[in-house]
């Protein structure tokens, strides 16, 4: 029986004689030997690339991470100067073009309060053009947060600190500070947030998912029963009960990485089921089969072998678990228990639009949920591009 | 049969005592003990405290006992129905929390009979009608759904009603019955106040039910017995509905052991946007003036509720899904 699955012999040794004629048989187009040549990783680049929601998803997830790593050149103000004359003040529109020359501008806003509901006022002065500079200097900071600079993408008149002359491109929050400059930091905050606690999770749901897939038995029905327990508590209240007692004289570093460490807690599970189910399917692999009788140690059978093939769908999983993370993290936050200010994060902008009447008058203050939402749904459909893309050969 | 309702309800009861434990930690993790803080309440409002009170409460949580032997005194009370006293209200926890659980569990069960009520007929056109324009709307919908926070969402639609529509959308009931006594037509009234919330609470949930629903169905409708079932000339709805939606549905009614915690959750967030009488806003308030009976209570009630709820669903599992049935003989 398995004789005839070898091929003939005089078919091998015609190829043996390295003769063209014996190619023949195999000639294959470019295109597929491209393909049977490539590795892994290639094929799932390729795979992915076909996925043009995807490929657009990524390229926006790299925006908002260019974002992340130049926060503070990008923002024109300090976000944390404030400034009682400029409260609520509505956002500016650029011009690009002032007498056909490039040359962008705001119009100058002129605030007063109104004499008879003592509400703050603002009028666009239309005869004041304040000239925007590109790599103009405003606050000081450190540039990758190793070389102290004070130069920014763009600015007014250098050293211009008079409360109308400035721009305010998404307008101002209740305290007067600069609402695009603090989206900027809050997005530095918010993305990582996601990043550092999906590691936290993931590094979990690795050790106990393995042992549970790896292990088998009472292991694995113990962890799973953990799973199942904390996957049927509800969430947010036990966030908040924990989110709660962090003591109040906390730094804001302390607080962050308490609150990054509560969200990974409880989301380690999903990356668990999903280490833990390659595992079993990957126990019974021939490959697996093959080191084993060639015996290989344990740990190099896991490591040499299985987490290679497995890696792709955890690289899926993780991109699929960070929005969840981006979530919660706003969630707490916008119920104050998360992140305090001084922090700037997504949830804690959010938190200014909390009740209608506020957003009934200043709805800018609302801006800041289209980042959140933008990159909830980039991170899902760069999740589902990669799980399609994670096994090629499939 | 019976090994699954076994299995069950020795999961039920693990995952109650794993809530017990997570409340008392929530209730002891803030720095000093609650009769420290029990006492510095009273006297803020101007009680007095005793000397013989103070040991009185100490003995009665066993306050000068290793953490384990606080705990069991802890569970001893609850037992018996004393959740302690809510400091900032000065009333038993009881009292505060009223029938604010109860409205908890209405919107979250509304959430999931709409989540249900929806999803099921959606996914099974998308299925049926692949890449129709229907089937593209709701997966856009969808997308939307799953990337907007419920909060997020709770707060678009109260300034949509604020701004376009000058309606206060909030709330649960109409503002003549919102203190009156429980009677048929403020249950009608809050009827009519439900589909809003539920629809905001359910949104997210649904958008993946219409996935799965749609992914299972699409499986199920390339397999031969459709094929068969269709050349015998069975009439095509009958043919749907009977046979591959029926198996379309296991894994869609297994998900909903974990939906029912995840809208409970999410209730809590929106309750406070739209102003919902439930125990969302109590909790909050309760953490931040760190009444921690009052929060450690609301904790385990919800979890308890939750784990309940839950073990309903399983049983909706059984009734669907005959394999389970036969899987345990």
């Amino acid at each position: 029986m398995a004789d005839e699955r070898l091929p003939p012999r005089g078919h091998e040794i015609s190829q043996d004689a390295g003769s063209l004629e014996g190619a023949e048989d195999f000639v294959t187009t470019a295109e597929e030997e491209r393909v049977s040549v490539a590795t892994q990783w290639q094929l799932m680049w390729w795979r992915f690339r076909k996925h043009k929601v995807a490929m657009v998803a990524a390229a926006i997830i790299i925006l908002f991470y260019v974002v992340v790593v130049l926060a503070d050149f990008l923002a024109y103000s300090d976000p944390h100067a404030s400034e009682a004359k400029r409260s609520l003040l509505p956002p500016q529109g650029i011009h690009l073009f002032d007498n056909g020359r490039f040359s962008p501008f705001v119009y100058a806003i002129e605030g007063k309060r109104d004499m008879k509901t003592f509400k703050r006022v603002y009028q666009v002065n239309l005869d004041k053009k304040i000239p925007i500079k590109f790599f103009a200097h405003g606050f000081p900071y450190k540039f990758l947060g190793l070389f102290p600079t004070d130069v920014h993408l763009i600015g007014v008149e250098a050293g211009e600190v008079k409360t109308e002359d400035a721009i305010f491109l998404l307008g101002t929050d209740m305290l007067g500070r600069d609402l695009f400059s603090r989206l900027m930091l809050g997005t530095r905050t918010s993305m990582t947030i996601g990043l550092v606690g999906v590691t936290l999770s993931l590094l979990l749901g690795i050790l106990l998912g393995g042992l549970s897939g790896f292990y088998g038995g009472a292991i694995d029905n113990l962890i799973q029963r953990v799973i199942e327990i904390l996957r049927s508590i509800p969430t947010i209240p036990l966030w908040m009960g924990l989110a709660a007692a962090l003591p109040t004289y906390w730094s804001v570093t302390q607080i962050y990485f308490a609150i990054t460490l509560i969200i990974s807690l409880i989301g380690w599970t999903e990356l668990a089921r999903v280490v833990r189910g390659r595992f079993l399917s990957l126990r019974e692999e021939d490959f697996v089969m093959a080191a084993e009788l060639a015996g290989c140690s344990q740990m190099r059978i896991i490591f040499r072998h299985m987490v290679p093939s497995f890696l792709s769908h955890i690289i899926a999983a993780t991109t699929l678990a960070i929005p969840a993370m981006i979530i919660s993290e706003t969630s707490l936050s916008f119920l104050g228990l998360g992140l305090r200010p001084p922090a700037i994060s997504w949830g804690v902008l959010l938190q200014d639009a909390q009740n209608v009447q506020t957003l009934a008058i200043s709805p800018w203050l609302m801006i800041s949920a289209i980042p959140v939402i933008i990159a909830i749904l980039s991170f899902n459909f760069l999740g589902d591009g990669l799980r399609d893309a994670a096994d090629p050969y499939g | 049969m019976i090994a699954f309702l076994v299995r069950r309800v020795l999961m039920a009861v693990v995952t109650i005592w794993a809530v017990t434990v997570l409340s008392f930690l929530i209730i002891q993790l803030p720095p000093g003990d609650y009769v420290t803080s029990y006492i510095a309440q009273m006297s803020l409002s101007g009680g007095i405290v005793t000397e013989a009170d103070v040991i009185a409460l100490r003995q009665q949580y066993g306050l000068d006992q290793p953490i384990y032997i606080q705990y069991i005194k802890w569970m001893q009370q609850v037992l018996r129905g004393n959740f302690g006293m809510a400091m900032e209200w000065g009333r038993p926890v009881l009292d505060v929390i009223g029938d604010r659980i109860w409205l908890t569990m209405i919107v979250s069960a509304a959430a999931i009979v709409l989540t249900w009520g929806l999803a099921l007929p959606i996914g099974i056109y998308s299925a049926v009608k692949q890449y129709s324009f229907g089937d593209y709307l709701f997966t856009f919908i969808g997308f939307i759904g799953i990337a907007i926070p419920s909060f997020m969402l709770a707060l678009i639609l109260m300034y949509i009603g604020f701004r376009y529509f000058d309606a206060n959308i909030g709330g649960l009931f109409s503002p003549e019955y919102l203190e009156a006594p429980w009677s048929l037509a403020k249950v009608w009234d809050m009827i009519k106040h439900l589909p809003l919330p539920a629809l905001v609470l359910g949104l997210g949930g649904t958008a993946q039910m219409i996935r799965i629903m749609r992914a299972n169905l699409l499986d199920e409708l390339r397999k031969p017995y459709v094929v068969t079932a269709r050349a015998k000339g069975l009439p095509e709805t009958r043919l749907i509905l009977k046979y591959p939606v029926r198996a379309a549905l296991n894994p869609f009614a297994s998900t909903i052991g974990y939906l029912f915690p995840y809208v409970v959750s999410g209730s809590i967030i929106v309750s406070l946007v739209l102003s919902l009488p439930t125990v969302g806003p109590l909790l909050l308030k309760a953490l931040i003036a760190q009444d921690m009976f009052l929060a450690g209570t609301i904790v385990l009630m919800l979890g308890v509720m939750t784990v309940i709820g839950t073990f309903i669903s399983d049983l909706v599992l059984i009734w669907i899904d005959p394999r389970i049935r036969l899987e345990g003989r």
